[in-house]
């Protein structure tokens, strides 16, 4: 079975399958690990959009997620619920703005200086929430209540509980994965892949590339907002460490992974990379070595980016044709 | 603030910019010339601190200088770690994507900092300066600037000097400056670049060895301290222009000024200022103050 | 594909059922997680800690509440921005019954937080955060130290006392440092003076230059300063490496010189600081703690050492009274509530936030010793503003 474009459905219904009978059968712990990982790759997806899809390498990703994170946090009252209804809408909204706002001073730079300046705007943001008052500092901040849809007194979702917030999340990384699938195929989806395969030529043609890009920007800060609204209800704790460098090498990190280009590398990057992580982690694994995980983690980046720069998703094309020069997979 | 404050805080601000500087121009040296974004840069500075605190007991006893003898020995091996790292790594790093440098060099902090955890452990450690440089000079009342600072400036300053006689005085200084500017062009005309740039990856990895050895009496020698230095070089690198020396000297005393004033007057904006700073730079110049090629 | 999702799926969920059955606890031990910071600025103190909880548990033969005792372990970093996940997998993962931590005060406000979601039982053994006994407390999380506000308070009574009527504060902007800080004043304005500046830098920064710099051109009657751990020994041999120490007395929290007098050597000696604990206690209590931690572990304990004991006096209560049956909660709660802990440091009662009611000292550094001079506030309870209990 397949779609017009050629992609296998049954792979991912398969996965998806997988995924919403999870917690049936997990413990707690791997529950949770497992939203992690949903909300991981929705925020790699939005990244995607980005850099596979426009080409632009931002490093500064983390500090949409950061401050929807943030706006989760401080927009909710200390002693009730507050309304999804009006919550998550508000929260993505101001992520989105604040993308636009940061996208239209960094896109006036090009190349490597892009990618300094996504750095330099992230920093900013980090500091803003790290160093001042106003949203806890350095300690972060709690969510004490987390939000619940209901409607006439009626309660439909109620994040609180962990089965609802990870289907509430699995819901959102299918909706996002949708869309970002339609708009691949949309007008705006052509122009960004023109924009990213050569944007001198696409200016040459008449095409003003600024709106473009700009709304790619806006449009990927506001669905890394998502993932940071998931994340800010899952720990009920929001820290300036969610807008750190590391967080944007990070999410990178995992398109890399995954393979850059493609929807389904961007999500299988974040699992590949949450399991790298818990795998060098486990103790039953390597004992008193585990608590150096950091080492092999590093050298197994490395190994990865080195021998399958084209991701996970390309390893089978890659084994098959190990002579013949690898096509971008798009 | 009164004016023998003011001229204290203009020292801090001129010393703590001069150690960035020694950093930096490893750095856009190494971005500059051999086109590759080294993210491990800031792991560099973190080995410098540990090796002084590591190698200082056994020079003490072996050399009889504890502080110069572990300096001269950490440049030493600083410079043989450089060249091997650039033979061994680096150098499959100039044909990749920007991207993929920047992960690979990620991947490697995160191999240093746990093999330094591996063999130093994780534990906070002081450096003691030597004993003629640990006094202080009183400057006007109640305060005293401690001689060790104004010993790592003017350390800071010859290195300086030196390099700039290195550019524009040596046939080597005058090849890596062409490489700075035209790659291919220098390879044609017969400069062996592959020696070219083993040599300018040896000298930065020296500079930010010298500059955390040099720091680790001031600063504490603990783990993560190379990952705060690392943004704040880059920013310096890209405020200066890549692959710009007189760029980096020039920003970096920027960012030590802006860092140092915004610390005594807004502390809460200090951090953000700087990098405020790099943003209103980026947008006026986009390629830095100083561009190369 | 060989390699999609599909499969990723079942492997996470093999690996799930195989660690789950790995981890099936032996019979009949209460599992206990510490969850301490192991690396970093605090290491030193998370292992006093440790071991001075080990020691207690050793004196006791080995169990309390008549049940052995399994431990887990989990380095914190010292990092707020992972608690949620490191105390997550000793909840979740390794299903203890206890979690013991930690020092940071912003990890702990997150371990807070996790705990009181989950129903967990949680004895903190050092970080003051107040929100612990504060907004966030609850019947399952109890303190064994103290809040950021006690010491702070005892010290600036203290230092207003002394004829200080203009003070300058320093120390690390987060949770512990603004809180201790906030207590130096109330009790600095209670005994007659103000404070005219307050510097603070980023955890755990040891920059101290600038800020040095500005405290002499404020030309205040003293210094206040919370730091602690690496920190602490930083600052106070800059402070007098900076010449300051001679014309502005430095006072702080015993923090600033419990645990580090060794490494700041001269540069400490005569400082005046308050702390629930000191050397030379006349309490029969320390001296016979202090022979046996020497005795275990062949260093002098210090105030941290005290708490990891204290917390495991705490539990060791809690569990006496329910005979070691984790599941009674609610009388293991009002055991520990009522209990009057035989402490090193002198006995203490709990408050109702669950935080300790105790003396404060007052110490003075003399060669490598934070000598008691005297009691600077007696039973001093923390205000616990905010706790519903």
């Amino acid at each position: 079975m397949h779609t017009r474009g050629g992609t296998r459905i049954w792979p991912l219904a398969a996965a998806l399958i997988a995924l919403a009978a999870f917690p049936q059968v997990g413990g707690s712990f791997y529950i949770d690990l497992a939203l992690t990982t949903v909300i991981l790759s929705i925020f790699a997806l939005s990244l995607e959009l980005l850099v596979g899809r426009t080409g632009l390498v931002s490093f500064g990703h983390a500090a949409f997620f950061g401050i929807a994170a943030y706006a989760t946090a401080l927009l909710s009252p200390p002693a009730s619920a507050a309304s999804l209804a009006w919550l998550m809408p508000a929260v993505l909204l101001i992520t989105a703005l604040a993308a636009a706002a940061i996208g239209a001073l960094c896109l006036r730079t090009r190349g490597v200086y892009f990618i300094m300046v996504t750095l330099a705007f992230a920093q900013m943001t980090y500091f803003v929430f790290h160093d001042t008052k106003f949203a806890g500092g350095s300690d972060g901040r709690y969510l004490y209540v987390k939000p619940v849809l209901a409607i006439g007194g009626v309660t439909l979702l109620d994040l609180g509980r962990p089965r609802t917030l990870y289907y509430a999340a699995l819901g959102c990384l299918i909706v996002v994965y949708a869309l970002l699938a339609l708009l691949g195929r949309s007008r705006f989806g052509h122009a960004l892949a023109g924009i990213r395969a050569n944007e001198q030529r696409m200016r040459a043609v008449g095409f003003s590339t600024y709106p473009y890009k700009l709304a790619a920007f806006t449009l990927a800060g506001g669905l890394a907002g998502i993932a940071g609204f998931l994340l800010a209800v899952k720990d009920g704790f929001v820290t300036p460490e969610m807008l750190a460098w590391h967080q944007s090498g990070a999410v990178l990190l995992m398109l890399i992974l995954g393979g850059i280009g493609t929807l389904r590398g961007a999500v299988l990057g974040a699992f590949v990379f949450v399991l790298m992580k818990e795998f060098f982690q486990s103790e039953a694994l390597f004992g008193a070595f585990a608590r150096h995980w950091q080492l092999p983690l590093g050298l197994a980046i490395i190994a990865c980016v080195a021998l399958m720069p084209n991701g996970v998703v390309a390893l089978p094309t890659q084994l098959r044709r190990i002579r013949a020069p690898i096509p971008h997979a798009g | 603030m009164d004016i023998a404050v003011f001229l204290v805080q203009c020292l801090n601000a001129v010393q703590y910019g001069l150690l960035l500087f020694l950093v930096a121009s490893g750095l856009t040296l190494i971005f500059g010339i051999l086109g590759v974004i080294n993210l491990a840069h800031g792991s560099f500075y973190m080995i410098g601190a540990y090796l002084a605190y590591a190698l200082a007991p056994w020079a003490a006893t072996h050399l009889g200088a504890g502080f110069f003898g572990a300096l001269g020995i950490g440049l030493v091996l600083s410079i043989v770690f450089g060249y091997v790292l650039e033979w061994a790594f680096v150098s499959y790093l100039y044909q990749r994507e920007h991207l993929q440098q920047v992960l690979m060099t990620y991947g490697l902090i995160l191999v240093f900092e746990e093999l330094r955890s591996i063999i130093v452990g994780d534990d906070v450690h002081g450096v003691a300066p030597p004993a003629w440089l640990s006094g202080s000079v009183a400057l006007g009342g109640v305060m005293s600037y401690p001689v060790y600072r104004l010993f790592m400036s003017g350390v800071c300053i010859a290195i300086a000097l030196a390099l700039y006689a290195v550019l524009t005085r040596t046939r080597v200084g005058m090849a890596i400056r062409a490489g700075a500017t035209n790659r291919e062009m220098v390879q044609s005309l017969g400069v062996d670049i592959r020696l070219l740039y083993r040599i300018v990856f040896a000298a930065g990895v020296a500079l930010a060895v010298l500059a955390g050895m040099i720091a680790a009496p001031v600063s504490s020698v603990y783990p993560g301290m190379g990952n705060q230095v690392l943004i704040v070089s880059f920013v310096v690198v890209v405020i200066g222009g890549i692959g710009s020396i007189r760029g980096a000297l020039l920003a970096s005393l920027l960012v030590g000024f802006v860092d140092t004033f915004g610390k005594v007057f807004i502390p809460q904006i200090a951090s953000i200022l700087v990098y405020l700073l790099m943003a209103v730079i980026l947008l006026w110049r986009p390629e830095g103050l100083f561009r190369t090629g | 594909m060989i390699f999609n999702r599909a499969m990723l799926a079942r492997a996470v969920l093999a690996a799930a059922l195989c660690a789950s059955a790995g981890g099936v606890a032996a019979q009949g031990k209460i599992k206990v997680g510490f969850m301490l910071p192991y690396t970093g600025t605090y290491a030193a103190l998370g292992t006093a800690i440790e071991n001075g909880f080990r020691l207690y548990v050793q004196e006791q033969g080995g169990k309390l509440g008549g049940r052995e005792l399994e431990y887990f372990k989990v380095d914190d970093e010292s990092e707020p921005s992972k608690a949620v996940d490191n105390i997550n997998k000793l909840i979740k993962r390794d299903n203890v019954d206890v979690v013991v931590g930690t020092v940071h005060s912003g990890v702990v406000m997150a371990m807070a937080k996790v705990a009181k979601d989950t129903n967990t039982l949680l004895v903190v053994p050092n970080a003051g955060a107040e929100a612990v006994t504060g907004p966030m407390c609850a019947p399952n999380i109890f303190r064994s130290s103290f809040s950021n506000w006690q010491p702070g308070y005892a010290m600036g009574k203290v230092a207003g006392e002394r004829g200080a009527r203009k003070v300058a504060t320093i120390t690390w902007k987060y949770a512990a440092g603004d809180e201790s800080v906030e207590g130096f004043k109330e009790g600095l304005k209670a005994s007659g003076g103000e404070v005219v500046k307050d510097l603070t830098l980023p955890f755990p920064n040891v920059e101290f230059q600038a800020l040095l710099t500005e405290i002499a051109a404020t030309k205040p009657d003293a210094v206040y300063a919370f730091f602690a751990g690496g920190g602490a020994v930083k600052f106070v041999k800059d402070y007098a490496a900076a010449g300051l120490n001679k014309a502005i007395p430095l006072y702080g929290p015993g923090f600033l010189t419990d645990g580090t007098l060794e490494a700041q050597g001269a540069a400490a000696q005569g400082m005046l600081t308050t702390l629930h604990y000191a050397d030379g206690l006349d309490v029969p209590k320390d001296k016979a703690f202090r022979a046996d931690f020497n005795k275990a572990y062949k260093t002098t304990p210090d105030v941290y050492a005290v708490q990891g004991y204290d917390a495991a006096q705490m539990l060791g209560a809690g569990l006496a009274a329910v005979n070691g049956d984790v599941g009674r909660r609610g009388e293991l709660v009002a055991a520990i509530e009522k209990a009057r802990i035989d402490s090193p440091r002198g006995a203490f009662t709990l408050s109702k936030a669950h935080n300790p009611v105790q003396d404060i000292y007052l110490r003075k550094v003399v060669g490598t010793e934070n000598r008691y001079e005297g009691v600077a506030v007696k039973a001093l309870a923390d205000p616990a503003k905010g706790c519903g209990m």
